[in-house]
């Protein structure tokens, strides 16, 4: 458990002295929100009916963004061969990297969202709704980006392979995520969507780990 | 025991085989000095037994159980230097130190890390980025590790490159003190080495 | 019995298995497709409800059961791939997916000429075809992941992982769209109302259910010889075959 704890903190220790990578991603988060607007048009009602699904799908590309950087920074200085060889389970590891990792990129997209609610006119309960969707949801975007991330370690093109290899795998997340908030605003009530939220983050975080520990040892070899 | 066996270990690379099957054993005590040709798979063979690369054929054992068998118990025994340092340049050599340890298995505290970089005369540096030090200090950081070190079988790939003579010797006294003291090592290095006790050389033909 | 498997896992007896069975193979797919094509075309009454449209389902139904077959296959052999630690694994599901790709295209594709004359819409968002969709694109993600790593084997065994993790999103991921699908009850104009089943249409169906099956097989059976040829051009054996020695000639 220490060195679940220890990985956290020096990988969020890292993260804070390179902010500009960090805040980055958030900046695309706001960015993109913003596109829609100016795509589709200002009329009120639209964007209340889009702005969920909008603020999801910018969370979500923001979470594919920041994902290369996840494992490539330690595969390149030789920091992963020595978490594989910790006697210590690569799993455990593993969670302690995706753990810090959400701290840096997905949690503070779950502060942000509600605040670029107000730009889609979003009542009060959506905007809480879609910060509880996005709380339950950004850690199970983090796990199975994780996976893609482990599988295209150096590989060319890895942004956008991983966007590709992931993207279809966070479909269920999106539906349930976006689909709470409207569910809330049709009055249909979202007990049944955080339940399914839930019941993929709990698996998430149990077998994205090992998922992944397996993913790393095929690009070590 | 400790007691390091390597039986018919042999890799491919394209299709290949890179070298034939090699086997030797290593006791406590013992050093052995791959050597062999840019290409000849020196770097190979090391991560063949540590478990990092998958072999073609054969098998590597520990205390005469299978690697993959006594998996935690070898990976506690075993510390690793490869060509990449594993140390982060945004950290301080003294946060690095502490990370790896706890990878490693054995948490060291403050004060040891600073007396092990002390011995390296990186003391002074100890808390400044590792950006801002020389390939040769980095390489002394990760050298230190050696020092805090509780694993018994070290295995090293290219441990005296970029060393300033003074280093050569420190880290020569290092392993010396490491095999004194019952430890394996398994090492690279195109130098010849004086390491007080007898090295065995093992010729790896392309 | 499982020296045999064994026996047929190495390239070289899967090599001369696969030339002997891909010639039949191919034939009785051709003649399948014949039959069903008729059956489905000529034989099988029209609609009452949906007129001659509906003879597309003879080709999309079959093509979607296959794209799902196929992934589930692909899925069974990265298991074997990577507990055994065969080479043959990583070809076998390698020479699937492109089939695999193109019954999940043909699929969505006959959808949207099946549903443009029926629901005057070239594609609808109902819960099969979106599914198939994303279904295409754990194939298409499956392909850029293999051609991308250069390492043969390390992107064989990376898509095993990526084509296991996909295959248990599946469920999960047909779960949710058919809630996203029932909840947008407006767009769901479902595809999945199909004809009232008469005996020759049923029979159809598994004609040319059966016939992509025997074209997947021999065609499976192709590409991993060409596989194999590639990978084992070292070898003595692959350097004596007739058709190496020919071309070098």
């Amino acid at each position: 458990m220490s060195a679940f704890f220890a990985l956290v903190v020096r990988d969020l220790r890292l993260a804070f002295r390179r902010k500009a990578e960090v805040l980055s991603g958030l900046f695309f988060f706001v960015v993109v929100a913003a596109l829609f607007p100016l795509a589709i048009g200002p009329e009120p009602a639209t964007l209340r009916h889009i702005g969920p699904g909008v603020l999801w799908i910018g969370a979500l590309l923001a979470s594919m963004l920041t994902l290369p950087r996840l494992f490539e920074n330690d595969w390149r200085d030789g920091s992963l061969e020595h978490m594989v060889l910790s006697p210590h389970p690569l799993g455990l590891l593993v969670l302690g990297k995706i753990t810090a990792h959400w701290l840096v990129a997905g949690l503070p997209l779950v502060a942000l969202a509600p605040v670029l609610g107000l730009q889609f006119d979003l009542p009060p309960d959506a905007l809480s709704m879609l910060a509880l969707s996005l709380l339950l949801g950004t850690p199970v975007l983090s796990c199975i980006g994780a996976i893609g991330a482990a599988l295209t370690l150096g590989v060319r093109g890895g942004g956008v392979l991983i966007a590709l290899l992931v993207l279809p795998l966070c479909v269920p997340v999106l539906v349930f995520g976006a689909g709470a908030v409207e569910a809330l605003g049709s009055g249909l009530g979202a007990q049944a969507h955080v339940s399914l939220l839930l019941a993929m983050l709990l698996p998430a975080v149990f077998f994205s780990p090992w998922a992944c520990s397996a993913a790393l040892r095929i690009a070590l070899e | 025991m400790s007691q390091l066996q390597a039986i018919a270990l042999s890799c491919e690379r394209g299709g290949r085989p890179l070298f034939a099957p090699q086997s030797f054993t290593l006791g406590a005590g013992q050093a052995m000095q791959i050597e062999g040709d840019n290409g000849a798979g020196k770097t190979s063979l090391l991560r063949m037994v540590c478990g990092l690369a998958p072999t073609a054929s054969g098998e590597v054992r520990w205390g005469g159980q299978a690697i993959a068998e006594v998996r935690t118990a070898f990976l506690r025994d075993l510390l690793y230097l490869g060509h990449h340092l594993g140390l982060k340049d945004d950290l301080s050599a003294l946060e690095n130190l502490q990370a790896a340890s706890v990878l490693a298995g054995h948490a060291v505290d403050r004060e040891s890390a600073l007396q092990a970089l002390h011995a390296q005369g990186l003391a002074t540096r100890a808390h400044l980025p590792l950006r801002v030090l020389s390939q040769g200090q980095k390489r002394r950081v990760a050298l230190a590790r050696l020092l805090l070190s509780k694993a018994c079988l070290w295995v090293l790939d290219e441990p005296f490159v970029a060393l300033d003579p003074a280093a050569v010797h420190a880290l020569q006294q290092v392993l010396h003190n490491h095999l004194e003291q019952g430890g394996l090592l398994l090492f690279t290095s195109h130098q010849s080495v004086n390491l007080g006790s007898a090295v065995v050389p093992w010729r790896l033909n392309a | 019995m499982t020296m045999r498997w064994f026996y047929y896992a190495a390239p070289q007896t899967f090599y001369g298995l696969a030339g002997r069975l891909w010639p039949w193979l191919a034939a009785v797919a051709l003649a399948l497709t014949v039959a069903g094509l008729w059956v489905g075309f000529a034989m099988a009454p029209t609609d009452a409800q949906q007129g001659e449209g509906y003879r597309i389902i003879f080709v999309h139904v079959p093509a979607s059961w296959m794209s799902m077959v196929i992934y589930l296959a692909m899925a069974f052999w990265s298991v074997l791939g990577l507990t055994f630690n065969t080479r043959l694994s990583g070809m076998m599901t390698r020479a699937l997916a492109p089939t695999g790709a193109l019954f999940a295209f043909l699929s969505l594709w006959t959808g949207a000429l099946w549903g443009k004359p029926m629901w005057g819409a070239w594609w609808v968002w109902d819960a099969r075809l979106t599914s198939e969709l994303i279904l295409f694109f754990l194939y298409l993600g499956y392909m850029a992941l293999t051609s991308a790593i250069d390492d043969v084997r390390r992107a064989d065994r990376a898509g095993a992982l990526i084509a296991i993790v996909g295959a248990i999103n599946v469920p999960i991921i047909y779960f949710s769209v058919k809630w996203w699908n029932t909840l947008h009850q407006g767009a769901s104009v479902s595809l999945t109302r199909s004809p009232s089943m008469a005996q020759l249409m049923l029979w159809g169906m598994l004609l040319m259910a059966l016939a992509m099956w025997a074209y997947t097989l021999a065609i499976v059976c192709y590409r991993v010889r060409t596989l194999i040829i590639e990978r084992e051009c070292h070898t003595d054996w692959v350097q004596a075959l007739p058709e190496v020695a020919g071309a070098k000639a």
